[in-house]
């Protein structure tokens, strides 16, 4: 019933080229051990999809550092001139969405919506090449549910069978990336006998982990 | 005192009791430090929580509670902590009572652009695009002009944040209030006179006989 494997592992079934989910906001709440791994197996030609690319050296900027990504969809770059100078060399595609937009096309994706409808961006660049539509006398965008192939998620602590509860804002965009890929891969603090999480406090259920593995805590 | 002090001096006085409120990283993050005693307001952080404060001098910050600038910050008792959804939610769905942003410009309609300036500086939108959407009301606190150049434009030249009307924009000369006939001057900062403003402004603004001094917060 364990889903627990060993980072190695859980990394190398990740092929090249995939469109990888990425938890976290500015490094907080991002799976470091995980992103640690994608650089040390030298995993290239991502896409990633997560909140911002934090600063050089920090959480998803260790993966823009190390030139493994090949495009990212994002609503903020700007703490990370290592992304903005590679997008400048065309080195790295970026698809730039507004926050809110950027969470509930995740969430659309992992809760079977074909589209969401907002109001934000109408009338900016960001309505470029997309559907309109006016529902009672207010113009809303039309915007597409995001997908990936992986996404990997941080939880402060999980039980064996992948129940996940978060801590403070590390929570941000974690639970709604677990709902919307194909495999996903979670690294916990502190992982529990099943049964220690009360059901109240479970925020990711299990059903949707795929493997679980043990954040590397690091001394010094 | 510095023209971002009297900024969030002048800012403070819009926040009203028991309201909910999201302050923007930089400039807008100092007017927490000025809010008249007896004003009770809760201020959301975009990337999960409602309740957020200043890290207090003597804790220990933790990794798990930052703000939207990752920098570590304190909660207060009664927080809530929430994903980017709900957070978002909060924003698009009328529930924020008000949001204090930066500016780069600001014109005649109200619209404002501030997050990016094509071929120079492409920093990406973050929350802003869906701040000026959805909250009831928009504060834009920034300088009056960047580099002697105006801010406060007849038409903006920069990318929108959005189509939406801002609703009161403050600087360390003025307070400029949004009407449906253009940009009202509704007050001048101590020792600034109206003629100072308007050579400052390239909008045109809507100049009342009287023009009071700017009050500001303790």
């Amino acid at each position: 019933m364990s889903k627990t494997t060993t980072l190695q592992s859980a990394i190398e079934t990740i092929p090249c080229g995939s469109v990888v989910m990425i938890g976290g906001f500015m490094g907080c709440g991002s799976p470091d051990s995980l992103i640690d791994e994608l650089v040390r197996q030298g995993k290239s030609d991502l896409t990633i999809i997560a909140n911002d690319t934090a600063r050089p050296k920090v959480g998803i900027g260790k993966l823009i550092s190390a030139k493994l990504v090949r495009k990212v969809i994002a609503s903020h770059i700007g703490t990370n001139p290592e992304t903005q100078a590679q997008m400048i060399a065309g080195e790295i595609e970026v698809d730039l969405v507004p926050q809110g937009t950027l969470a509930e096309r995740i969430r659309a994706a992992g809760f079977g919506l074909g589209a969401v409808v907002t109001p934000t961006g109408v009338g900016t660049v960001v309505e470029d090449g997309k559907q309109t539509i006016e529902i009672d006398g207010t113009v809303f965008l039309v915007e597409l549910p995001l997908k990936a192939d992986f996404a990997l998620i941080n939880a402060k602590r999980a039980d064996y069978r992948g129940n996940l509860e978060y801590r403070f804002t590390a929570r941000n965009f974690n639970p709604l990336m677990a709902m919307a890929a194909d495999r996903v891969i979670a690294e916990a603090e502190d992982i529990v006998p099943v049964g220690m999480i009360s059901p109240d406090m479970v925020i990711t259920p299990a059903v949707v982990v795929d493997t679980l593995v043990a954040k590397e805590t690091r001394h010094g | 005192m510095d023209d971002k002090t009297l900024i969030a001096k002048r800012v403070a006085l819009e926040l009203n009791d028991g309201n909910l409120v999201n302050l923007g990283i930089g400039l807008p993050t100092l007017v927490a430090q000025y809010l008249p005693a007896g004003i009770d307001v809760t201020f959301q952080s975009e990337n999960g929580i409602i309740g957020m404060q200043a890290l207090p001098a003597d804790a220990f910050p933790s990794a798990d509670l930052t703000d939207a600038g990752g920098a570590p910050i304190g909660c207060v008792p009664g927080a809530f902590a929430f994903d980017s959804a709900m957070s978002f939610g909060l924003i698009r769905g009328g529930h924020l009572d008000v949001t204090v942003l930066g500016g780069l410009q600001v014109d005649e309609l109200g619209h404002l652009a501030n997050w990016m300036v094509p071929g120079k500086l492409v920093p990406g939108m973050g929350g802003a695009m869906d701040l000026v959407s959805g909250a009831k009301r928009v504060i834009v606190a920034m300088t009056h002009t960047a580099k002697g150049e105006p801010k406060i434009l007849k038409r903006c030249t920069l990318p929108l944040t959005s189509v939406r009307s801002i609703d009161l924009i403050v600087t360390e000369l003025a307070v400029l209030q949004t009407t449906p006939e253009g940009l009202l001057l509704k007050e001048v900062a101590p020792g600034v006179s109206v003629e100072q403003v308007l050579a400052a402004t390239q909008a045109h603004l809507i100049v009342p006989e009287q023009v009071p001094v700017m009050p500001l917060a303790a």
